[in-house]
């Protein structure tokens, strides 16, 4: 058996050993892989996201376990301090040898610090490791301690990670200040007017851009206390954090005499070979072209090239040129550039789109005769980048007149672009996984995948980074298409028919529960798909509470509760209206204090408790049951609130009483499952605190009445509610409000709420006001019938569940034991807790 | 961390060393997962009554750690029988562990037996 050392457990070399062990003949070899830091490989990438989640392992590239079945050896914590390459040998740092047959460096690169006075000063950062970044946060949190005005710090270097790095430092809660010494950001990827659009962007959302700045000296005793530019330049920051570029890690390669760049890296060819043929280098530390690749595709593609050459398919090489376009999110606005971002005017023309009202740049240049796309820069909007950067790659027919390309075609129809479908077979779709357009396409055609899951876990396209998704859905559908397959929007595998279909069933039907609906309309076994959908179709028939088919309800409403992070539970006793008496705000806050439970006001004017244990919610709800709260379903696919301002009781400018309207309407629909959440909203003037536009169904107070908007909603997709109707009385809202929501229980799919329902129903507001208003189905009435009937079932679940023995036998974590949970860890945060992160 | 992971391997029939009772089959919520302890060890044990099947693996989704699977839903999925994650809806397939989607997650399962109305799951500690 042959060994294969891999020098370095990145996200390069990992990928060295799951494109290794996945050949059909890497059976004969054996991988020992070293890293240097603690962990396993990790996805540096989306370092940033480290702050939101603080979870080292969600950025894992694969867990230890993965390591270990398919059978490379993992040493982590051990650095590599010598090679041997006469007797093919390596030593660690503790002093133990390996012998390798083969061995791979995929040792990296290091930030770069520059050499300016005082850098060594206490408070001075580089951004690279996770360690790193642990080491920032406690320093951030050192710095901010005591202190009321923010604290400000400094990020050297304004490219990418340069960006990247300032987000972390405001996710910190600290002033970020950028200090870039080119006249713009990001410097090799954005022109100058894309850069001032991104700055200014980034600017109004509280990041400081300073350009142009060498910065001579780091400022303080042995702390940093602010940094000098010139003599009478200087900031005063408490941290700073460098990401003016990497450096290659080859010292081991300087140190066995491979053969090296003038300025650093190890030279190799286009096998991977560095100047010893059984050495290989890939990644950032191979200098290739005379250059360092500081992106992950590019050393991807290196990782495929070595472990082909090194199971002797000779005839894969790393080409001569390579793409090193780009698409990001920074900081929340869309970067992409490709191609030749820049173009001199001797090698063609631009053609440049800039409209800084909203944030936007386009540019495409184009060849002198106009018909060949040679590069580009998106900022503020990239969702075109995939199909230009495939125009580009592929060399594909431009429209006639290119600006279509940017601006989109006058008049009538698509934008410049073909269809998906005209691109070639060759031409690579997800480059951080290398799957082609043809690989997708035949994976349908040829390879028996019928939906975009089969497609993914066939070619493993969009798993890297994601951003080739859209492209990939619509190679998805267009193939499907093509094959004359219907798309057809069945809920799952187990049953061959639509929410809409399956809802008409079971009532008509008077099917008793879900078994028996498998029984009659669908096949095995049910999924996490079905069974929460159709529980909610039995609540909005018959008013059920998640008591009587415990098994076919989501987490959440199997124990009446929100699951969180950790397995805790949280508890949302509800508040119509936002209205609270002193005497149950008192009661809420004895409860949380005698079960240590985190509390925090919600966006729907409620109060949330996390951290209960399962034994501990029925204890919890027989308390708040017992002082007068019952359940705010925060947990279900169901009415959760309707906000009010104080309107005319209190405030000067109030119409009506919009807190009294709120709290009947609320009263009204709690309890009612349906598709998706529902939200509500009463304002009681036009001044709209309520928010009642951002909500599914929306009431302000206008002279004459109520106006009342329908289908908003706030969220990932925001959407403000539609005027309805205007100057309506108490009883006409409640009216229409019963009719609307029937309408909309009956006939949306699963979890679509009512703004995109709204999108999809033929004829739009107009066909719904005829619906509803004018009755034109003639079903009002009936509709109203149904809503007065669950309005009059309704029960509080909560306390259903709490006076019934049998029913509470589901709060237990263990069947056969009264034990906890005890891997439940918790850690303080601000006076109260937080789960403890994993790590 | 790596701990908690470690102790749960896969048992066949064949390795098991103790049959270790855990309570009668009316203790088990039908078509549903519940959770058991052994020792240290979680175990969510899923009852398919609609075929009389049982199954038992890990509590521990190794997707972000968290003692959660016995709380999924289970189902079938191309007649695989399964357990969807509650947090992050991972699948996992109840009779060899492996993730329905193809990623690299496994979770360890257990052989279950049912005797004169009693549930017990094969341990090989």
């Amino acid at each position: 058996m042959k060994k294969v050392i891999v020098i370095g457990n990145g996200m390069v070399g990992y990928k060295f050993c799951e494109k290794f062990v996945a050949q059909e003949n890497s059976k004969d070899f054996k991988i020992t892989i070293f890293g240097e830091e603690p962990r396993p490989a990790y996805d540096r990438v989306h370092l940033s996201e480290f702050f939101d989640n603080q979870d080292a392992k969600a950025l894992e590239m694969a867990p230890r376990a993965w390591y270990e079945e398919q059978g490379v050896e993992l040493i982590t914590n051990e650095r590599i301090t010598d090679i041997h390459r006469s007797s093919k040998k390596i030593t660690t740092a503790k002093d133990v040898n390996y012998k390798y047959d083969y061995l791979v460096l995929a040792t990296g690169s290091v930030p770069f610090v520059p050499n300016i006075k005082g850098i060594e000063k206490k408070g001075v950062f580089v951004y690279r490791t996770i360690e790193d970044l642990e080491d920032m946060l406690a320093y951030a949190e050192a710095i901010q301690k005591g202190k009321t005005e923010t604290v400000k710090a400094a990020v050297l270097g304004g490219g990418l990670l340069g960006l990247e790095a300032a987000k972390a430092v405001m996710d910190m809660g600290l002033e970020p200040n950028v200090v870039e010494f080119a006249p713009k950001l990001m410097p090799r990827q954005l022109d100058k007017r894309s850069s001032k659009v991104l700055q200014e962007k980034i600017e109004s959302i509280g990041i400081n851009v300073h350009l142009s700045k060498a910065t001579n000296k780091i400022l303080g005793e042995d702390t940093i206390t602010g940094m000098e530019f010139g003599e009478y330049d200087k900031i005063d920051v408490e941290m700073l954090v460098i990401s003016a570029g990497i450096r290659p890690r080859d010292e081991l390669g300087k140190s066995c005499d491979l053969e090296m760049g003038t300025r650093g890296g190890i030279v190799v060819n286009n096998k991977m070979q560095t100047s010893d043929p059984e050495v290989y280098a890939i990644g950032e530390v191979a200098l290739y072209n005379n250059m360092i690749y500081g992106l992950v595709a590019p050393g991807y593609d290196m990782a495929e090239v070595a472990v082909n050459q090194i199971l002797g398919n000779n005839d894969v090489l790393m080409p001569a040129d390579i793409d090193m376009s780009t698409k990001l999110k920074l900081i929340g606005v869309d970067v992409a550039s490709y191609g030749e971002p820049f173009m001199p005017v001797e090698k063609g023309y631009s053609i440049v789109y800039e409209n800084k009202t909203k944030n936007l740049y386009k540019r495409i240049n184009v060849s002198h005769d106009g018909k060949e796309l040679l590069g580009g820069i998106l900022v503020g909007d990239a969702s075109d980048y995939n199909m230009l950067h495939q125009i580009y790659l592929n060399g594909l027919p431009i429209p006639e007149d290119a600006e279509e390309l940017i601006v989109g075609a006058r008049g009538e129809g698509e934008g410049g672009f073909g269809s998906v479908m005209d691109i070639p077979d060759a031409a690579q779709v997800c480059s951080c996984e290398s799957v082609t357009k043809g690989d997708i396409c035949s994976s349908i055609t040829e390879g028996g995948c019928n939906n975009l899951g089969d497609v993914i876990a066939k070619t493993k396209a969009t798993t890297g980074c994601g951003g080739c998704k859209p492209m990939v859905v619509d190679l998805v559908n267009e193939s499907l298409k093509s094959l004359g397959k219907e798309v057809k929007e069945t809920i799952c595998e187990h049953f061959d028919f639509n929410r809409q279909e399956l809802y008409d069933l079971i009532k008509i039907n008077k099917v008793k529960d879900y078994q028996e609906t498998l029984d009659l309309f669908g096949e095995g076994h049910g999924c996490e798909t079905c069974k929460p959908l159709i529980a909610s179709i039995f609540a909005s028939i018959t008013m059920e509470t998640p008591n009587r088919q415990v098994a076919i309800q989501d987490t959440n409403d199997r124990f009446l509760a929100n699951i969180q992070r950790n397995g805790t539970y949280s508890v949302v006793p509800r508040i119509a209206g936002g209205e609270i008496t002193p005497d149950k705000l008192i009661v809420i806050g004895q409860v949380a204090k005698k079960y240590d439970l985190y509390t925090k006001v919600t966006g729907g004017q409620r109060i949330d408790l996390f951290g209960a244990e399962l034994h501990q919610l029925p204890l919890i709800w027989k308390e708040l049951i017992d002082a007068g709260f019952e359940s705010g379903h925060a947990y279900g696919k169901s009415l959760r609130t309707v906000k009010s301002c104080v309107g005319s009781t209190w405030c000067r400018y109030g119409m009506h009483e919009s807190v009294t309207f709120a709290i009947d309407i609320e009263n009204r629909y709690r309890g009612l499952r349906s598709p998706h959440k529902l939200k509500g909203g009463v304002s009681g003037c036009i001044r709209e605190c309520a928010e009642a536009r951002g909500k599914d169904f929306g009431l302000i107070a206008v002279d004459g009445g109520w106006n009342l908007y329908v289908c908003g909603n706030g969220g990932a997709t925001p959407k403000h509610a539609v005027l309805f109707a205007e100057q309506l009385d108490d009883e006409t809202v409640v009216k229409y409000l019963d009719r609307f929501l029937m309408f909309y229980i009956r006939t949306a799919g699963p979890l679509v709420r009512t703004a995109p329902w709204l999108d999809k129903l033929d004829g739009g507001i107009e066909y719904l006001k005829q619906v509803v208003i004018e009755d034109s189905l003639g079903i009002a009435e009936e509709l109203e019938l149904e809503m007065q009937g669950l309005v009059n079932k309704y029960e509080c679940e909560w306390k259903q569940a709490i006076e019934s023995p049998e029913m509470m036998k589901r709060f237990k974590h263990f069947v056969n034991s009264d034990d906890t949970d005890d891997n439940l860890v918790f850690v303080p945060m601000r006076d109260q807790k937080m789960p403890k992160a994993w790590n | 961390m790596q701990d908690i992971l470690s102790q749960y391997e896969t048992v066949t029939e064949a390795h098991v060393k103790e049959w270790f009772n855990v309570g009668e089959v009316s203790d088990f919520p039908e078509n549903s997962g519940a959770c058991i302890k052994y020792k240290t060890k979680q175990i969510a044990v899923y009852n398919f009554s609609r075929t009389s099947k049982w199954y038992a693996t890990q509590n521990l989704c190794p997707h972000k750690m968290e003692m959660v699977l016995s709380l999924g839903m289970i189902g079938d999925k191309d007649d695989i029988p399964k357990v969807a994650c509650p947090m992050h809806k991972k699948n996992f397939s109840l009779e060899d562990g492996s993730n329905l989607a193809g990623e690299d997650l496994k979770i360890a399962t257990y052989p279950v037996k049912i005797e004169d109305g009693n549930v017990y799951i094969g341990f090989a500690d």
